[in-house]
């Protein structure tokens, strides 16, 4: 039975200038010990998809219309907050972008540490302190006894990462959600957390969720990748069949941009036209207004994600039908 | 370094330090944040630069000194042959038509009470005088020129996207016809599908305007699309500078070389089996910088040489290094 | 709200008449989405209304009255409401209503004059200290502390005493004493607003500083400024009060809420109508300028424009 699995899920937003619709029907599954990415631009709901899992999303306007997200059987968005407590911080931990802003600036380190433990009731005072300067250790802070007791401001942005990292795993969760984690940090930092990140899943066999928009960082590090696009998945599989068999032209356009890719002295790709109005129902395939193999069924008929080939799903009507194939 | 013909911006010895004072009533300088410590650059009419480098290295410093947003510590910054270090007040305010800077935050960098219509006009009237009756036309023709339906002239810029009101700002930019322009993380902030059409904007413009451009980023790859010329700052100094393709495919200075290799390749295969260069340690601050070459702590090549002194440029082709361990480096 | 779609570049479109710019779409710019907001907020609009009648009555209603405020009636002194004095008589037999509405006057002229005296000083003296920075920043606000110190109490007095009792010397002490605090919020506005962007870019512009000050930095200073002059005017009307409760406020014949509510205090327990009126009148002003700064805070707050 898979760990946690997200059937349907649509959570919309209702704003003065209408409603929004972040997640719009969108059905995953992770396994034990997997690394699935979840890649898109801003406006694609990965973010709130995963906030709508841990109930972190704010009631008015946000509103949970549908779905079911089942975590070892039980039903996370039928939980009550004093059940979800339970688990949150437990067994699914998450870690956020801003290193800056994430841990409060008025405890010490220490106590922030010992917190998840001592609420969850995992250990006393004692046992919880001694299990903090391990897992500070573990996640390489230099000279961490001298410094469990220094405050979040005394340490750098990667340090600060680090320490949240140790946070979230040190109740040692099945699931760890990380929201763009490496976004706010300097490319070396980067590097490092994401290797600090990859040793951690490893002795602990954690099931990892990993946001990101950046496609270079999930290529190394996801064993499976959801790309997103409007409030839904559009294409899903192993990331090996992600970059080097594209099946949806989101995708395909998504990694023609990366600049990386592209020989020098030549117009970067782009893709046309701009993010599309989440409070603009659109029929049909929320993409076809900018894809380039967009043909007029895609804008009449709304696709679902169907199997193209062994594991790997897509969302584009054209590709289902054999109609097209996509090059890297 | 040096060019057959007169450079057109030529940047001398350009430091800027700033004091950190402490003390209630009497404030005494108890240290010194050396943000820019010394940068000699020469740059052809034309040229792009790309200036990398991570957090704290002084990129952004480097580029509101040379902009005199900043007042220098020390040193020269001439544009075609003008000094603007001696400028001040109206001299300096008059000459500010000739170098520009687009900024990073496209939600901040535009005033939210004034339209499109208003800021644009601004810039076109700091400078010249044009007649009211063609104002419009020429902020109309603008917006076409940065990607932007004159429709939307009257708009405010909160009812823009991030790409657009980035176009806004580029057009704020362009209007009084600058010669220097210097772009401070001015794709950052960006989805990368719109960052790869403002990168496209501003190389066809820079082409069409022959705009002299320090395209600042922290992005290597994006740099590299972008730029001729590449130069890496590390802590306030210049570690290595050249061309921007061979800099990337073959990085000879150690920290270039960890920069490199830091940055994740969208392709599985590749990034699975590559040997990462993974620097220890955060990057030092830049108040209590290493002695020597301040990157010796880190450097996996360091020698006792290094902690001496700051390495003597070495010169390898159009390459040129500030490494004095060059013949162990690969 | 549709988002402007981008056109990708192409020649100009751009139509040659000198009137396009009727042509263009409209912008909503952050004032009128700040006025929806406030608009929507009952308890703010209340307030207002309120304010608004009040204001009307206050300025028509003493020459519209039957009786003057000044008039007396030595029999019918001390009576309570009836048909012919609506909210009945002091202890000279004076129309109660003519001098509530007269009180009205004199209560919200000093609030808001003594308010945009400490208003344009404060807002001076604020964006000058905060766009300067640095030492002068330092001196300029080093003296509003020491100001802050004064006992305004003393002060007025001592004011009073030199220079007799005259009601604009009251506005000029109020609003000498309450212009501190708005000139440290507008410098605290400064001081933010100076490290953005769009004020470098002004700079890097070449615009010339009074330009920046008075086209930049003002209009967006204003939206706090909005806000804490509304609450400044309930404060200022209570300091007046204050002052016409120690006696040293308004002079005879003349009128304040806060001269009446002396009186009142002083026979509250034989004519308590003289209390109980322009006491709650006061209260029910203070409360609807209150209601109206709050609602103006919500509305201008640039992070609700985020909904």
């Amino acid at each position: 039975m898979a760990l946690l699995k997200l059937s349907d899920l649509k959570t919309f937003f209702h704003t003065r200038a209408g409603v929004v619709r972040a997640v719009n029907g969108v059905s995953f599954s992770i396994e034990k010990g997997e690394t699935l990415g979840i890649v898109g631009e801003s406006g694609s709901g990965k973010s709130v998809a995963c906030y709508s899992l841990m109930g972190l999303i704010p009631k008015p306007p946000g509103k949970i219309e549908s779905g079911q997200a089942l975590f070892d059987g039980e039903d996370l968005l039928q939980m009550s907050e004093a059940q979800l407590n339970r688990i949150r911080g437990r067994r699914i931990a998450m870690i956020f972008q801003d290193p800056m802003t994430s841990l409060n600036p008025y405890l010490r380190i220490e106590d922030q540490l010992i917190e998840p433990l001592l609420l969850h009731g995992l250990a006393d005072k004692h046992g919880a302190r001694k299990k903090a300067l391990e897992m500070l250790e573990k996640v390489g802070i230099p000279g961490a006894a001298r410094r469990i007791r220094m405050y979040p401001h005394e340490f750098s942005g990667g340090m600060r990462q680090r320490v949240m990292i140790a946070m979230a795993l040190i109740t040692e969760p099945d699931l760890l959600i990380a929201d763009e984690p490496t976004t706010a940090l300097d490319v070396t930092v980067q590097a490092q957390i994401l290797e600090l990140i990859k040793s951690m899943q490893q002795q602990l066999n954690m099931a990892v969720i990993f946001i990101s928009h950046d496609l270079g960082v999930v290529a190394g590090f996801c064993d499976r990748v959801n790309v997103m696009y409007s409030g839904q998945i559009v294409e899903s599989g192993h990331t090996d069949a992600i970059f080097t068999h594209p099946s949806h032209p989101y995708n395909q356009a998504l990694q023609r941009s990366i600049p990386a890719l592209q020989a020098k002295g030549q117009e970067l790709f782009t893709i046309e036209g701009q993010p599309p109005d989440l409070t603009r129902p659109v029929s049909g395939c929320a993409f076809a207004a900018r894809c380039v193999h967009a043909s007029h069924a895609c804008s009449q008929t709304s696709p679902h994600l169907e199997c193209v080939d062994e594991g790997h799903w897509s969302a584009c009507l054209r590709v289902q039908q054999h109609e097209i194939t996509l090059a890297p | 370094m040096s060019m057959p013909t007169p450079p057109f911006l030529k940047i001398r010895g350009l430091k800027t330090h700033f004091p950190v004072e402490k003390g209630l009533l009497v404030r005494k300088t108890v240290a010194t944040v050396k943000a820019v410590d010394g940068i000699d650059l020469d740059l052809n009419q034309g040229e792009i630069l790309g200036l990398v480098g991570e957090s704290g290295c002084g990129k952004s410093t480097l580029g509101r000194t040379i902009l005199q947003l900043i007042e220098p510590t020390q040193g020269s910054v001439h544009l075609n042959g003008r000094c603007l270090t001696e400028l001040k007040g109206k001299a300096l305010r008059e000459s500010r038509k000739d170098f520009q800077m687009i900024f990073q935050d496209p939600y901040a960098s535009l005033n939210p009470r004034m339209t499109v219509y208003d800021t644009l006009a601004e810039a076109l009237l700091s400078h010249q005088s044009i007649p009211k009756s063609e104002l419009s036309q020429r902020v109309g023709q603008w917006m076409n020129r940065v990607g932007l339906s004159p429709r939307f002239i009257k708009k405010y810029p909160h009812e823009f996207s991030g790409g657009q009101r980035q176009r806004i700002a580029i057009a704020r930019a362009l209007v009084v016809e600058p010669k220097l322009l210097i772009a401070d993380e001015a794709v950052s902030a960006l989805d990368v599908s719109i960052q790869a059409q403002i990168i496209n904007l501003l190389a066809r413009l820079s082409k069409e305007m022959n705009l002299t451009m320090i395209f600042i980023s922290h992005d290597l790859s994006v740099v590299k699309h972008i730029a001729d010329r590449i130069a890496v700052m590390y802590l306030g100094k210049m570690v290595e500078l050249g061309s921007a393709e061979s800099l990337f495919d073959h990085p000879r200075h150690p920290y270039t070389q960890a920069l490199v290799s830091a940055v994740p390749i969208p392709d599985p295969s590749r990034e699975r089996t590559r040997r990462r260069m993974l620097l220890p340690g955060d990057p030092p601050s830049p108040m209590h910088p290493p002695s020597g070459c301040s990157f010796h702590p880190r450097c996996p090549h360091a020698a006792d040489a290094c902690q001496v002194a700051f390495p003597e440029w070495v010169q390898e082709g159009d390459r040129s290094i500030a490494c004095s361990r060059l013949e162990v480096v690969p | 709200m549709s988002r402007p779609d981008q056109a990708t570049p192409q020649p100009s479109i751009w139509p040659e008449s000198a009137h396009s710019l009727e042509e263009a779409e409209q912008g909503h710019s952050l004032w009128q989405d700040a006025w929806h907001r406030l608009r929507k907020n009952r308890m703010a609009v209340f307030g207002g209304l309120f304010i608004l009648v009040m204001g009307l009555a206050s300025l028509v209603g003493p020459t519209m009255v039957t009786h003057g405020y000044q008039e007396q009636n030595l029999e019918l002194r001390e009576s309570p409401p009836s048909a012919e004095h609506w909210l009945g008589t002091d202890k000279l037999g004076r129309d109660l209503l003519a001098r509530v509405l007269y009180g009205g006057r004199i209560s919200l002229t000093v609030g808001l004059v003594a308010t945009a005296v400490s208003l344009t000083i404060g807002l001076l003296y604020g964006t000058v200290s905060g766009f300067c920075g640095g030492k002068v920043d330092a001196v300029m606000m080093r003296l509003v502390d020491i100001l802050y110190a004064l006992p305004f109490t003393i002060f007025v007095i001592l004011l009073m005493v030199f220079f007799g009792r005259d009601i604009r010397l009251m506005f000029l002490a109020i609003g000498a004493v309450e212009w501190l605090t708005m000139a440290r919020i507008v410098r605290g506005q400064v001081l933010s607003l100076r490290k953005q962007e769009f004020i470098e870019a002004c700079i890097a512009l070449g615009l010339p500083l009074h330009r920046i000050i008075l086209r930049h930095l003002a209009p967006n200073v204003l939206g706090p400024v909005i806000v804490y002059s509304t609450l400044t005017i309930p404060a200022v009307m209570l300091l007046e009060a204050f002052l016409s409760f120690l006696g040293l406020g308004v002079q005879e014949p003349m009128c304040s809420w806060g001269s009446l509510i002396k009186e009142g205090a002083e026979i509250m327990e034989e004519a308590p109508w003289l209390l109980i009126f322009p006491g709650s009148l006061f209260a029910m002003t203070l409360f609807s300028l209150n209601f109206l700064g709050d609602g103006l805070r919500d509305a201008l707050d640039p992070r609700a424009s985020k909904d």
